[in-house]
């Protein structure tokens, strides 16, 4: 089957390639454009380890194809910190134990800053809905949740 | 100098709570999981499986296949090494079916291509023709006159005469004279338990990427608990020498007893072998359901009688797990763990280890352990309400203690069950008030825990600090303990000290990550490596001043002098030592092997709170806590964590996991859409209490804490529930359409 042209950005970079019209945007990150921090779980949307945002909007990247990032601006795990400096998600995660095996981490970090982004006070259980569609098989979301409140907080502070 | 660093308080590191190593790169998605490794000219792969329960493959076609753009190599059966006898040969059946296919998604063939498009695309053209066979997936219909022969000649001696042939190993063990402790009751209650199959739910889908050349020379990089056991097996399924063959663990996302074995690794190599190019293979989500390694489903028999005065008077249990269509189903770890937490003057406990048409069934965190308190500790909770008892303080009646011993034989040595029940009596979730409908269940598990084959390698650098190479994949945090270990014996900070896992080129063999073991035994590898370093410090230092090497000790990360030199001489800090030591000696490094066999077991008492709807049948868990005993918990936080992972586990196995198959014998939810593991909305915050009752087989008296936590919660969910529905609940999971059928059929009756 013949590959598509296809012009977006990734993490600020505008980024080409050439994909089949098959593949999702999560091989294209992974395998066309070396972007392995977004991750494949299941592949059918139940997981979450796929998180990206298209646009500002959070989705599951193996349910969308790559050609249809025609145009668009995509923002992955590699993308959330600044520099040397992590952003304070990245910082409490790490200080809450909020992973354990990790794989499912990239995913909740890019779910949870859009929703820090669109809720900048969530309640527990607003945390808790939001983060449903991400699967974590090793926390029991626990330090998860508390990470996610701790940094909401504090970002409320710094603001 | 003989160095001994054994202490149970006094710590410096052991205890605290610093970041871990290796959570930059998790946070920002720099870190290599199984799928992340990419090869030049690398191929892609994938694997055909059986769409049939049971049925014998009369050809397999490769032709078109074959033919088709950028495809390299098929692979089949024919591909792998003959002659295999015992578990080898087991485990290369499960790998890749020989004449016939024993479950739905059993593999028959394989196929490698240039793009993994290509490959689905090719794997979907091999033909296969298939004469189908009866199919039985449900232990006791397996163990039944009539039902189908999965394999004959399968059962070892242990099997009596007269069972059905599917019925390959049995267990008995017990002491004492159960009949006449039934006498002595004044209540015995018989009941009938049932567990369906689980998955360990890693999100991480097993993952390798493989090459191998004529010359029987070959690289693997995979997700694994232990690349030691990858590396022998592979080699034996493809008949390599087995030091001919690298294994790296990546990262892993998890593995919960799942990646103690191989899948596609010698898929992905023999691939690679014969198309001369690197290949990577990575299942499916639904290949992971369908073809890895879930848990056995259990039926189960248990009977208890008790006094009026709550002393337990005899127990027995007999348990019948199917593990797929091998055997290996842990049916003796459920007979032994079953009545483990108490002192029982009459046991006997039975298992059977039965075949059935599903998939080889893998370790899950305490194989084995956590069905047998299902049923044993309900059996225990409908005592107590017969009798009107306290669910702890009979249990602290009963309890397990230095010295009782063992339902399964040995006497006990230092155990912390009594303190978990005492802190968990004391604990304010004991006596909260109820809302309506809620109900409140206890339940107490256990787990052996392990030792095993061990290596580990710790190296000074010049500027003092030190590397440690271990060679037990880090599955929770392992690489942070292990630092703080070897900072407590050298003396210097967390931060100086790097921990990796090892490939096997590069360390000596290591069991694989699996009973609880690496924070026991390769924490004490890690502290006699840093040790023996230490040693030799203390060696370089006596040197420089002239006096014995026994002279000299080392604290705080120097060397001092002491007895008649104390005083002498300043203390020589490390980084001076290390500075110098290419001309005072050569490198400085410490290493240690050998199998630890002083695994302290590990016992813990769970509450929880379950609110069931009425209406709907659905259960939600309200207030969860854990009390465990950890020996020492060396990072506390990941303690915790480990207890919550297990308890959020144990959730989903009481509430809503479980493998469906329908009548023609196929897996109806290999998807996380069907088969629903907890998600964060299903559950409460979970409290966790770190018990410390030093294990006197560690030196810093640590127990390993990873499998416990998963034994109590699907029996003290279930009582939490039979509480609150007002009916007892004997089958898991205990979802919305079952609670309902119990609360109609309780109504009726």
């Amino acid at each position: 089957m013949s590959k598509l042209h296809v012009t977006t950005k990734v993490n600020g970079d505008t980024v080409e390639f050439l994909c089949d019209p098959r593949e999702t945007l999560l091989d294209v990150l992974r395998d066309r454009l070396g972007l392995t921090g977004a991750k494949e779980g299941c592949g059918t949307g139940d997981c979450g380890a796929c998180s990206v945002t298209v646009d500002g909007r959070l989705v599951c990247s193996c349910l969308m194809l790559g050609v249809e990032a025609e145009g668009k601006e995509i923002a992955t795990v590699e993308g959330i910190a600044t520099g040397e400096e992590l952003h304070p998600l990245q910082k409490k995660f790490i200080e809450y134990a909020a992973l354990q095996c990790g794989i499912c981490t990239p995913g909740i970090l890019v779910a949870t800053k859009s929703l820090l982004e669109k809720n900048p006070d969530p309640t527990e259980s607003e945390v808790r809905y939001w983060l449903a569609g991400n699967l974590c098989r090793c926390t029991g979301y626990d330090k998860i949740i508390r990470a996610v409140m701790d940094t909401a907080a504090e970002m409320r502070e710094a603001s | 100098m003989a160095l001994d660093s054994s202490k149970t308080t006094g710590f410096k590191y052991v205890g605290t709570r610093p970041d871990r190593p290796d959570g930059f790169d998790k946070v920002t998605g720099r870190a290599k999981f199984g799928a992340d490794a990419t090869a030049p000219g690398m191929l892609f792969a994938a694997i055909k499986r059986s769409p049939h329960a049971h049925a014998r493959i009369l050809r397999i076609d490769t032709t078109k296949a074959l033919a088709m753009e950028g495809v390299k190599a098929v692979v089949t059966r024919a591909d792998f090494a003959t002659g295999l006898t015992g578990e080898n040969w087991n485990i290369l059946e499960n790998v890749m079916a020989g004449d016939t296919a024993l479950y739905d998604g059993h593999a028959v063939a394989a196929v490698a291509a240039t793009s993994a498009l290509s490959a689905r695309d090719a794997m979907k053209a091999i033909e296969v023709e298939y004469e189908i066979l009866p199919h039985v997936t449900d232990v006791d219909k397996a163990m039944e006159p009539g039902a189908p022969v999965i394999r004959t000649g399968a059962a070892d001696a242990s099997v009596p005469e007269g069972l059905h042939p599917n019925v390959v190993r049995y267990h008995e063990s017990g002491h004492g004279d159960v009949e006449a402790g039934f006498a002595e009751a004044d209540l015995v209650i018989e009941d009938h338990f049932v567990t369906e199959a689980t998955h360990q739910g890693y999100i991480e889908p097993h993952a390798c990427l493989g090459t191998l050349g004529a010359d029987g020379k070959g690289e693997l990089w995979c997700c694994t608990q232990g690349h030691w056991n990858v590396q022998k097996v592979c080699a034996a399924l493809l008949g390599l020498e087995t030091s001919q063959l690298r294994v790296t663990a990546s990262e892993i996302g998890g593995g919960f007893g799942g990646k103690t074995t191989v899948f596609i690794e010698p898929v992905a190599l023999a691939l690679s072998r014969k198309a001369n190019r690197p290949v990577k293979l990575v299942m499916t989500r639904a290949e992971v359901f369908k073809a890895s390694g879930p848990t056995s489903s259990t039926s189960m028999d248990v009977r208890i009688g008790m006094k009026t005065d709550g002393t337990i008077t005899a127990a027995e249990g007999v348990f019948r797990l199917q593990g797929g269509a091998f055997p290996g189903a842990p049916m003796e770890f459920t007979a032994m763990c079953a009545f483990a937490p108490y002192d029982l003057k009459h046991v006997r406990q039975v298992g059977y280890d039965v075949l059935t048409n599903r998939p080889k069934q893998a370790a899950y965190r305490a194989p084995g352990s956590p069905m047998a308190a299902f049923a044993v500790e309900s059996v225990i909770d409908e005592l107590c309400k017969k009798l009107d008892l306290d669910p702890i303080d009979t249990r602290l009646k009963n309890a397990s203690h230095e010295g009782t011993r063992a339902s399964f034989g040995p006497k006990w040595p230092r155990i912390g069950l009594v303190e978990t029940l005492e802190a968990a009596k004391a604990h304010p979730h004991y006596t909260a008030p109820l809302a309506p409908g809620q109900g409140r269940g206890i339940s107490c598990g256990f787990w052996f825990n392990h030792g095993g084959e061990t290596s580990v390698s710790l190296a000074m650098s010049e500027d003092g600090s030190a590397q440690i190479m271990v060679g037990t994949p880090d599955i929770g945090g392992s690489r942070a303990s292990m630092a703080l270990m070897a900072a407590e014996v050298l003396g210097i900070p967390y931060e100086n000290i790097r921990c990796t896992i090892a490939d096997t080129a590069s360390l000596g063999y290591n069991e694989i990550s699996h009973g609880s073991r690496v924070t026991y035994a390769s924490g004490l590898a890690t502290i006699k490596a840093a040790e023996a370093a230490v040693e030799e410090l203390c060696a370089r230092a006596a040197a420089k001043w002239g006096i014995p090497e026994d002279a000299v000790y080392w604290e705080d990360g120097c060397a001092k002098p002491s007895g008649p030199n104390a005083g002498d001489f300043e203390p020589l800090p490390i980084a001076e030592i290390t500075a110098t030591m290419g001309a005072t000696g050569g490198p400085i490094n410490g290493h240690f092997e050998a199998t630890p066999e002083g695994a302290g077991v590990s016992f813990a008492t769970h509450i929880v709170d379950a609110e069931v709807d009425r209406e709907t049948g659905s259960t939600k868990v309200v207030r969860y806590t854990v009390v465990q005993d950890a020996g020492k918990a060396v990072h506390p936080t990941y303690v915790e964590g480990q207890f919550q992972g297990g308890a959020a586990q144990g959730i989903g196995w009481a509430l809503n996991e479980e493998y469906i198959y329908g009548e023609d014998g196929r897996l109806q939810n290999a998807g996380f859409l069907d088969y629903r593991i907890p998600v964060a909305s299903d559950l409460p915050m979970i409290d966790t209490v770190i018990v410390e009752v030093p294990n006197p087989g560690h030196p810093f008296g640590v127990r390993g804490v990873g499998e416990t936590s998963i034994c109590p919660p699907l029996a003290a969910i279930a009582n939490a529930v039979s509480a609150a529905a007002g009916v007892r609940m004997r089958q898991l999971p205990m979802r919305p359409s079952r609670i309902l059928e119990a609360l109609d059929s309780a109504a009726d009756g």
